[in-house]
Parts: C-alpha cells; sequence; structure tokens
C-alpha cells in the first residue's frame, strides 16, 4: 500500500509537523500532551519505516524512493531525494535513535518538554534530509540545519560552560562546512548539476581532485571527528544533554563518513587515492592516540566522548583502506568487507555509545555529577541498570556476539589484506578499548558504596527500562545476525568501490 | 546423523536458557530455582553431549558439519554460524559438560547463603554456553565468539565479589591481559583469512599445504614463512588463554574469584582452549618445525618455572592456580613435540583431578571459614576425612604417581617430548624432567601444610571444623574416581591405539610424528608402570615428595634455614621474578602516564589552547584592529569565514 507513497519526504515533513504541535501546546503546564505527541510522531516515524526495510530493493545500487521537485531552476538545483543502501540504513538508524530520545526524555526533561522534543523532532527530519538529499545544494542545506537544533539543544539544557561548548561546536563545523559549500559550488559550475551522481562524472585532474577533497575533509573530518579537529566534541558532549549527547554520537558524527562514502571517494577517487595514507595516518591516531587520551579522563561524557572517536577512526580507516587492499591483492571483491565493515561500525557505534550516553544521564538524574570518582559501587544498588550498562560497555569493548564485535571484526581483518602493520595498529583497539571502557566500569560500578548520593539511589525503570531494552535489542540482534543490515549494503557497495576506482593511478 | 541438528542445539542451548532465566528471573525463581533450572539445563547438556559422543568415541563416526546460518557474506568473505562435530570436538563435549555438572552441583554447597547466589548459577551457566560453542564451532569467527564469550565471563566471574577491591582489580587484570593475546589470535585469523579466503576449518585444512612454502614480507628484507607466522600469532592467542609466560599474570589474581569457578574456569576448562586450539590447528602448526619449536620452548619454560614459583605460595588456591600454569605447559609443550594427542590427553585427566584439587580446596577453604592461608591450616585431616582422601588422590595423581590418572598423562608427554628432536627440545626435556620434581614438591607441601602438621588455627575455628555438606562432597567422591583411573583406560585409546579416538581430528606429519615412533616399543600399561620405577621422573616425583614431607612435616626450621641462606633467591621467587612489578611499573603507569601527557600536553595544551583558542585570539585581535564588528564572537568568525570563502571562491574561479 505503500508503494506511491513519499516515504523519504514523510520522514523528513512529518516529524517537523509533529514539532509544530508539540510547539502548540505551550508552556510546560500541557507536558503531557507534548510527550504524547512527541512520542506517537516518533512511534509514526518508526512504522513508516517499516515499508521503507520491506519495499527495499536490496538488488540493485540505484536510489531507491526516489523524490524530485525542481526547487531553483535558474541553477538546476532540485529538492531530490532517493536512497541506496548506506543512506537507507542510516534513516533507520535515525528513526530509532530519535523514539530512544524522546523516550528518555519523558521522564528526564522536567521544564520547557515542548521546546525539547520539538527540537529532536526537527533534527530527526533534518538528519533524515542529509541522509535522503541526492542533490548536493539540498543536502547542504540539511547538513547546515542540523547545526541548529544541537546548538539550540546544547545552549539551553546544557551545564554550565554551555556558551563555550555550543560556540567551538558552532565554530568548529561551519568552518568545515564553508569550505565544503565552495567546492559544491565549484563542481556545480563545472558539471552543470548540482545531482550528486552527475558529479561522480566529471574529468578533472588529480590536483583539482586534491584541491576539493581537502575542501570536503575538513567539512566531514570535523564532524566524524578526525584528529587533529576533534577537540569539540567532548565539550560539546559534556555540556550537552543527555538526549543531544545521544543523537550527536549515535547520528552526527555519521554524518562525516557518509560524506566521506557518498562525495570525497566517488567524485575525487584519484585525489583520494592519492591521499589514502593521510586518511589512515590519521584514523591510526584517532584509534591510539585518542585511545589513550579516553584512559586519561575523569569526566564519563568525555570518556566515552573520546572512545567514540576511537571507534570511528575505526570506520574511516575502513574506509579509505579499500586503496591498499586493492593495491596489494588485485582483488577489488576484498575490498567489500573493509566498506561494509566501516558501515556497520557506524551503526553498532550507535547503540553501545548512545546507551551510555543515555545510561550517564540515567545517574545524572539521580546523584548529579558525571566524575567518575564521586561514584563507586552503583552495582549493587542499580543491579539491573548494571547489568544492562554490562552489555553496553561491552560492545564498546568489541565482545563478539554484539554489534561493535562486527565493524571491528570487518575493517580489522580487510586491514590485514592491506597491511599487517595496519592490522595491528588498529587492532591494539581490542587492548585501549578494553582498558578504558572496563577501568571506567570498575571505578563506577564496582566496588563500596561510599557517597550517600549512591547510597540513596535506585534502580532503573519504567521508561529507562524500556529504552535500555530496545537498545540491548538492537546491540545483540545486530552482534548475532549482521546479515540482516548488511545484505541492504552490498550492492550499493559494489557500486560505491566501481566509482571510487573508476580511474587507478599508475602503482 | 539428521539427529545431530536437533542434538547439537540442545547441547548448547539448554545452559544458556538456563542461565537466562536464572538471571532474568532471579527473584522469581529465587535460589533453589535458580540452581534448579541451570542444573537441569546443564544435565540434559550433559547427557545429550553423552548420546553424541557415544559415537564417535566408541563408534568411529564420520565427521559431521552443519551450518546454521550465515553470520556474514561481504564480497569475497563469507562467515557463518555453524558446528563441526567430530571426535575432538565431541571428546572435550563431555568433559566440559560433566565438569560443568560436578561443579553446578558442588556451589550449591559452596555458595550457600551467598547474596548473589542466582547471579552466580547464571554466570556458570552462560559461562558452559561459551565454551561450548569454543569447542563446536567449526570455524574460527565462532571459534572467537566462544574464546572472548569465556573471556567475558571468566572476567564477570573473577570480580565476582565486587565489593572488593583485589577481585575487581583482578578481573580487570584478567581481561586485559587475554586481550593483548586477542590481538595476535585476531590478527593470525586475519592472516589466515588472507591467505586460504575463508575462516572454516573443512575448507582450510585440506589446503594448507598451499601456504607450506610462501613468504610474506612484514618487515622490508625478511621474508618469513608464512605458516610459521600465522602459528605464531596463533599461538600469541593461546598464551593469553592458556596463561603461558608472558601472559601468565592474570591466573594467580583470578583466585579472587569463588572457588568453583576457579575448578570450572581456571583449571578445567577455560585456561585449555589454548591447547584446544593448537590441536585444532594442528595441520597449520604441522608446516612449522620453527613454530612447533616456539610453543615447545613457551611451554616448557611456563611448566618449570611457574612450577617452582607455586612452591613458594601460602594461599592454598595460588598453590593450585600455579600448579595449573605448570600443568598448562605440559600440554603447550606436548603440543610443541607435535604429541597433540598427548597434550589432549592430560588435558582431560588434568581436568579431572585439578578440578577435583580446587574443589577439595574450596572444602577446606569453607570449613577453615574462609581462610585460604596455609600458615593458619594443620591437621585437618581427621575434621574432613572425605575432603583428606579425595584430596590426596588428586594430589598423587598431580604429581604423576603410578597408577594415577597425571601419571599416564604426564609421563606419556615426558617420554614424548624426550623423543623429539626439534629445535629446543633439549631444553624442553630438561624442563618437563625437572618439573616433574617440583610438581611433587609443591603438591605434597600444600597436602601436608593443610592436612597434617600442626593444627594452627585460632580456637574458634577450630571447634567449628567439620565436614562439608553432600552436595561438597559428592562431586569430590566423583571427580576422585576419575582421576584415579582413567588414565589407566583412556591411554590406549589417546596414544597408543591407531587411529587414536581423536581420530582424523589431529594431523601430524610423517617426520614430526613422535607418538608413532614411541608406539613401536610401547610394551603396555602394566610395564608402564614398572618401567617408570627405573626412570627418573618418577624417582624426582617421589623424592619431590620426600622433600616436602621433610622439609614441611619433619623439620620445617631447615625450610627457615634455608630461606635464609638463599634470601636473595628466595626474594625473586616471592617476587614472581618480578613480572608483576615490571607490568605495574611499566606497562600501566607507562601507558596512563603517556595517556595524561596527551591528553595535557596534545589535547588541552596544543590543540585547544595554541591552535584553537589561539585562531580565536587571532580573529579577536583582528576584528580589534579593524573595529568593523562589534558584537559576539559568533559572528566575528562567521564573519570571517564568508569572507575566506569569497577569496577562496575567487581564487578557484579565477585561477582555473
Amino acid at each position: 500500500m505503500f508503494e506511491n507513497w513519499p516515504l523519504l519526504s514523510i520522514q523528513i515533513w512529518m516529524p517537523m509537523i509533529g514539532a509544530i504541535l508539540v510547539l502548540f501546546t505551550g508552556g510546560d503546564e500541557n507536558k503531557h500532551i507534548a510527550r504524547g505527541i512527541a512520542v506517537g510522531t516518533a512511534v509514526l516515524a518508526i512504522i513508516f519505516c517499516i515499508p521503507l526495510y520491506m519495499n527495499f530493493d536490496v538488488t540493485t545500487y540505484a536510489m531507491q524512493f526516489t523524490e524530485n521537485v525542481s526547487w531553483v531552476s535558474a541553477y538546476n538545483v532540485n529538492y531530490a531525494l532517493g536512497v541506496d543502501g548506506i543512506s537507507v540504513s542510516l534513516i533507520l538508524l535515525t528513526t530509532f535513535t530519535t523514539l530512544i530520545v524522546i523516550l528518555a526524555a519523558c521522564t528526564a526533561i522536567k521544564d520547557r518538554v515542548a521546546q525539547y522534543m520539538a527540537l529532536f523532532l526537527i533534527m530527526h527530519g533534518m538528519l533524515v534530509g542529509v541522509f535522503a538529499a541526492t542533490d548536493a545544494v539540498l543536502f547542504y542545506v540539511f547538513w547546515e540545519a542540523t547545526l541548529i537544533p544541537m546548538y539550540l539543544s546544547i545552549g539551553m539544557w546544557g551545564g554550565s560552560n554551555r556558551s563555550y561548548a555550543s560556540i567551538k561546536f558552532f565554530l568548529y563545523t561551519f568552518f568545515g562546512s564553508v569550505l565544503m559549500l565552495v567546492a559544491m559550488l565549484y563542481l556545480g559550475m563545472h558539471v552543470g548539476s548540482f545531482a550528486i551522481e552527475d558529479l561522480y562524472f566529471n574529468d578533472l585532474g588529480l590536483n583539482i581532485q586534491i584541491l576539493i577533497f581537502i575542501a570536503f575533509f575538513f567539512a566531514f573530518a570535523v564532524k566524524v571527528p578526525m584528529w587533529p579537529v576533534h577537540t569539540w566534541l567532548p565539550d560539546a558532549h559534556t555540556e550537552a544533554p543527555a538526549g543531544g549527547s545521544v543523537v550527536l554520537a549515535a547520528l552526527m558524527l555519521k554524518m562525516g563518513i557518509y560524506g566521506f562514502l557518498r562525495f570525497s571517494m566517488p567524485i575525487t577517487p584519484l585525489a583520494s587515492q592519492y591521499l589514502d595514507y593521510v586518511m589512515i595516518v590519521l584514523s591510526l591516531i584517532a584509534i591510539i592516540y585518542i585511545g589513550l587520551v579516553a584512559l586519561a579522563q575523569t569526566d564519563m561524557k568525555r570518556l566515552i566522548a573520546y572512545s567514540s572517536i576511537s571507534h570511528m577512526g575505526i570506520a574511516t580507516l575502513g574506509c579509505f583502506m579499500v586503496y591498499v587492499i586493492i593495491g596489494n591483492t588485485g582483488n577489488y571483491e576484498d575490498a567489500f568487507m573493509s566498506i561494509e565493515g566501516a558501515t556497520v561500525q557506524m551503526v553498532a557505534h550507535a547503540f553501545g555509545s548512545g546507551a551510555m550516553f543515555l545510561g550517564i544521564g540515567f545517574m545524572y538524574d539521580r546523584m548529579h555529577t558525571r566524575l567518575i570518582g564521586d561514584f563507586g559501587g552503583i552495582a549493587s544498588k542499580m543491579p539491573a541498570f548494571a547489568a544492562f550498562f554490562m552489555l553496553f560497555a561491552m560492545t564498546n569493548v568489541g565482545l563478539p556476539g554484539t554489534s561493535g564485535f562486527v565493524g571491528e571484526f570487518m575493517v580489522i581483518l580487510s586491514a590485514f589484506q592491506g597491511s599487517p602493520w595496519i592490522a595491528l595498529l588498529a587492532a591494539t583497539t581490542l587492548i585501549l578499548g578494553a582498558a578504558y571502557t572496563l577501568w571506567m566500569y570498575a571505578r563506577v560500578f564496582f566496588g563500596k558504596v561510599t557517597s550517600d548520593k549512591v547510597k540513596r539511589t535506585n534502580d532503573i525503570q519504567g521508561v529507562e527500562w524500556l529504552t535500555y531494552s530496545l537498545l540491548a535489542a538492537g546491540v545483540l540482534i545486530l552482534g548475532l545476525y549482521p546479515e540482516c543490515m548488511l545484505r541492504l549494503l552490498h550492492s550499493t557497495v559494489r557500486h560505491l568501490l566501481t566509482q571510487s576506482l573508476q580511474f587507478s593511478l599508475p602503482m | 546423523m539428521d539427529k545431530l541438528h536437533i542434538l547439537i542445539p540442545i547441547i548448547i542451548l539448554a545452559p544458556l536458557v538456563g542461565s537466562i532465566m536464572a538471571g532474568v528471573f532471579r527473584h522469581q525463581l529465587g535460589a533453589r530455582g535458580a540452581h534448579a533450572v541451570t542444573i537441569t539445563g546443564i544435565s540434559l547438556s550433559f547427557i545429550t553431549s553423552m548420546v553424541v559422543a557415544k559415537s564417535f568415541v566408541f563408534g568411529n563416526a564420520e565427521a559431521v558439519d552443519i551450518v546454521f546460518y550465515q553470520w556474514v557474506a561481504s564480497g569475497a568473505f563469507n562467515f557463518h554460524v555453524g558446528v563441526l562435530v567430530d571426535h575432538l570436538s565431541s571428546m572435550m563435549l563431555m568433559f566440559v559438560t560433566f565438569v560443568s555438572l560436578m561443579v553446578h552441583i558442588y556451589s550449591m554447597g559452596y555458595m550457600q547463603k551467598d547474596p548473589g547466589y542466582q547471579r552466580f548459577f547464571s554466570y556458570v551457566s552462560l559461562f558452559t554456553f561459551a565454551m561450548l560453542v569454543l569447542v563446536l564451532s567449526d570455524n574460527l569467527m565462532l571459534l572467537f565468539f566462544g574464546w572472548e564469550g569465556v573471556g567475558l565471563v571468566s572476567y564477570l566471574l573473577i570480580g565476582f565479589w565486587f565489593n572488593r577491591p583485589s577481585a575487581v582489580a583482578g578481573s580487570l587484570k584478567a581481561f586485559l591481559v587475554n586481550r593483548v593475546g586477542d590481538v595476535g589470535f585476531l590478527l593470525g585469523i586475519a592472516m589466515i583469512l588472507m591467505y586460504f579466503g575463508t575462516l572454516n576449518y573443512e575448507s582450510i585444512f585440506p589446503n594448507v599445504t598451499a601456504v607450506q612454502n610462501l613468504t610474506i614480507e612484514v618487515i622490508p628484507g625478511f621474508h618469513w614463512n608464512v605458516a610459521t607466522l600465522m602459528c605464531l600469532l596463533l599461538l600469541i592467542g593461546a598464551m593469553g588463554k592458556s596463561a603461558q609466560v608472558p601472559l601468565h599474570v592474570w591466573l594467580p589474581e583470578s583466585m579472587e574469584g569463588p572457588t568453583p569457578i576457579s575448578a570450572l574456569i581456571h583449571a578445567a576448562t577455560m585456561v585449555t582452549a589454548g591447547i584446544y586450539l593448537i590441536s585444532r590447528m594442528s595441520p597449520l602448526f604441522e608446516l612449522s618445525a620453527t613454530a612447533l619449536s616456539v610453543v615447545l620452548v613457551v611451554g616448557a619454560t611456563t611448566c618449570l618455572f611457574m612450577g617452582i614459583l607455586g612452591v613458594f605460595q601460602y594461599d592454598i588456591k595460588r598453590v593450585i592456580a600455579y600448579s595449573t600454569l605448570s600443568q598448562l605447559g605440559y600440554m603447550i609443550a606436548a603440543c610443541g613435540a607435535s604429541a597433540f594427542s598427548a597434550g589432549m590427553f592430560h588435558l582431560f585427566t588434568h581436568a579431572c583431578f585439578k578440578a577435583l584439587l580446587f574443589l577439595a580446596a574450596g572444602s577446606v577453604i569453607i570449613g577453615m571459614h574462609h581462610e585460604q592461608d596455609m600458615r593458619k591450616m594443620g591437621g585437618l585431616r581427621k575434621y574432613m576425612p572425605i575432603t583428606y582422601v579425595t584430596f590426596l588422590i588428586g594430589a598423587l595423581s598431580l604429581a604423576a604417581i603410578p597408577p594415577f590418572s597425571g601419571f599416564y598423562s604426564k609421563d606419556s608427554i615426558i617420554q614424548l617430548v624426550g623423543e623429539s628432536t626439534i629445535a629446543g627440545s633439549n631444553y624442553a626435556y630438561f624442563c618437563v624432567v625437572a618439573g616433574a620434581f617440583v610438581t611433587a614438591l609443591y603438591t605434597f607441601r600444600a597436602f601436608f601444610l593443610t592436612f597434617h602438621t600442626r593444627e594452627r588455627m585460632d580456637e574458634d575455628t577450630r571447634r567449628h571444623l567439620k565436614e562439608s555438606p553432600w552436595s561438597v562432597t559428592i562431586p569430590l567422591i566423583i571427580l576422585a574416581v576419575p582421576s584415579a583411573i582413567l588414565g589407566y583406560f583412556m591411554m590406549k585409546p589417546m596414544l597408543i591405539n591407531d587411529p587414536t579416538v581423536l581420530g582424523a581430528s589431529i594431523v601430524v606429519s610423517k617426520h614430526l610424528d613422535v607418538i608413532a615412533q614411541w608406539r613401536e616399543h610401547f610394551e603396555g600399561l602394566i610395564p608402564m608402570i614398572v618401567e617408570s620405577f627405573h626412570s627418573l621422573p618418577c624417582w624426582l616425583a617421589l623424592g619431590g615428595i620426600f622433600v616436602a614431607w621433610i622439609m614441611c612435616a619433619k623439620n620445617p626450621e631447615w625450610s627457615e634455614s634455608l630461606k635464609k641462606r638463599f634470601s636473595f633467591a628466595h626474594m625473586i621467587m616471592l617476587k614472581k621474578y618480578g613480572f608483576d612489578d615490571f607490568n605495574d611499573l611499566v606497562l600501566v603507569r607507562g601507558t596512563l602516564g603517556l595517556a595524561r601527557i596527551l591528553f595535557q600536553q596534545g589535547d588541552t595544551r596544543i590543540i585547544d589552547g595554541w591552535v584553537v583558542n589561539g585562531i580565536g585570539r587571532l580573529i579577536n585581535w583582528f576584528s580589534f584592529v579593524t573595529r568593523k564588528l562589534q558584537t559576539g564572537y559568533l559572528y566575528h568568525y562567521a564573519f570571517s569565514m564568508v569572507i575566506g570563502l569569497l577569496v577562496f571562491l575567487g581564487w578557484l574561479t579565477v585561477g582555473l
């Protein structure tokens, strides 16, 4: 029955309508209604995902569920939407994450409820827009638009240092995206179209490609974030409310890697191949340097923020290892697993780190601190919470059977095909990830209860249980049967690889 | 063999279901319900395992490979979830489920009144599930799942009493040291995938010879044999899990966990996973004599030098832990000598007598009100007769006194290492022979200090001393039987018969086949005993018992004076060769120090302090100078960026 529905537009604009309705409920005296509408909208978005997943044709790489309306005809800019395997995975993830955030906010947020809910519904629409846009200008508009709700959520519900963090966040990401706009405008003028597909067929030489690659790089690397443009993330996370952190970690970081896959690699294949070693080195720095920095953190949110950067290093490594792998084995079937692993890593990381940020929120609501040193013995007071959190810690550690393992496993095994040394350096994440995650877990959850705040606390209940169960299901399903997501990717990745390798440099 | 499609899922899933029920419904089920569901699950698994194993152990059934579902199918690579039921895995099945069942029953008594009773049973059943996946998997991906799964539960159980700082530290150490091994293991898996294009055993083993003469240039200019490097990487994994030097440091600390799990996880099953891995990969290891030499030397070193440390421990569980390290060393050494079957044989007998010793030690610990220091024990034989006799049987078996089980398996290993001619085999032979003396010494030192000698406990403890309840003693009695006689009955099927009971699961190349050479002059089970009285290892073992008796029971002051005379050597032993100090000072503190420097200097000072805030200051200054804009930070920056954008855009369009 959904064949002719504009499913993608629905995913973008329906939450906006929901947001407007939520805002109409006014002040906090009607917060129950606001919550009801928000949850209803989020659930509706999930329902509209079902046809998206069921009717998605896994055998083709072509864009599906396409919509195309002329927008600025003078410049050939269109309101064009469509999804392939990678973007549909991220849209499903967005919908899931929004539901979690909205549900969690029902109990966690007590003031300005309507505004908070509306913000995250708008955020949902913007993010789906980013992942569904097939027109570069439209993509850019959504890309920038996602900044506003995040900026507001940090600015309005943030912690004490929120103005520094929100400005740092805004500037960093704005700085990057300005360069991206330049590159896009240049490309659009050069090719005569802003459809992303058309941009792939440019005849640019290596030098121009390198410039464009660098311009894209700043936009995407800041978002991922890659070392050394990562320092906004820990600040943004510490100041953001729990829901903001979840969206930031689970979705916004993925925009960067999505950008690399959608723009950098296919549009500038020569430059991507030429500069792949830079990307690999930066990814390895993210894995090792940032993994070490995570060990030195005393604030749980900062720790998980650094852990996110480190995990995204695995994803960027997976993307840019393909050239080395194919260069080494000569068979491009071997490179599939690298990119698919990177994509799985994106989704898997969303479950693990999203759940941990949410959990830190649960603890903050009860004890009003995030410093590791203030805790100890939580497991005796909150056994169910401790058990859930152990599962999420284990997915962060990359334990087989959880989602966190799949991406790491695929990327490291692929990396070995390219170079044993890169695989070895990437595999240090096994040790570092376990060290910072479990050391934090041990200090927070184990030990004797010493603090009075911990003594008075109670276990998670109701909605918290529900959100954690949903996330745990995500972690386990993706960990035990990753093919349920990978099947969406195969054709798309094949196409992506042929696009990204259409020219080969003399080796 | 269609029934295997039903039986195997029952074997694997029954403990998992028990675990989930005991964990999730812990309030509803209560203590009795929790042990009822888990013991039902594990019993079901045990009985089904026996049914499956029957056709492999007593018949000569063909190996069966069952694929359940596709896990990942990505480009050139496929990974599935499937099981391989063959001689090796079905033997492992029997032992894992048997020891697990004993430990479940025992725990009803040992964990009585512990507030985490349900959680404990849930963990132990979960462990059994993971261990069964490990041994049944038909590919390295699923093996790694089981491998990490048992590691997780081991971590959870070492830290079971999470209020104790030492337990938490021990669990963290166990996990991290194992992860170091896992890095090697994962790279080994990656390398196998690279050269064979698959991780399924049945596709790898027929094609192993393909990599025989290939070389890889990991360091430019050095051409390494591919098979050697693969095996060494896998060995690193095995060294982590099976606690071989230098990755052994976690095992003694794992004794912070409850004693039943020390028996199950840290003696009988999980720590033998490394031996299982090497045996399973025997076709690959056989390609590289270099790798086998390394395996042999690592095993032999662990066997002797960790055994020596056991002599200096006063905690009864730590003595047994060091003994486990040493015995694992024997098994690894056997694999290195290409006597995989002998390694597996010792694995099985060791599983029985070491589980018995741990459980008996646990019985002592209950009696002593959770006192583990042997200096506060003594003379327990008259209070705990069943524990005493069963411990003695375990100790005799461990010390390889004929005709106990340990004698057959360990003496075979010593003789087979003696037969081996690969590089390092002389050193290894020395270690395993000397190990025989050390084993008997520390075992009987513990035995005498605990059950004989003067009563050194305080009056209050002494008054309450009594034999443990039936749920504790029954598993002891059941385990004492195989500890005494299993060796006699398994010797022929495991080593002498051709083909052995492990059948085609183990592959040994002709020129390295020490068992075949040794088999030729094997005369029988009884002559083996007679012969042993003419051989060095047996007399060394008896000598060890004698020395233990002299030093601990007869003239304790002698050991004191020896300690004084060789105080430097004694200090080295107490410091455990300095591995722990090195790890703490260099690795742990070094890493943390580096982490702080990177954070404070790299992130905070250079990137944020100089670059980010520096640009902020620069723009501030710039705008101050131009005095064009007055308000808000944000707009300053944004404006500058727009300017930059225009400049860049102009440059691009003009320049190109």
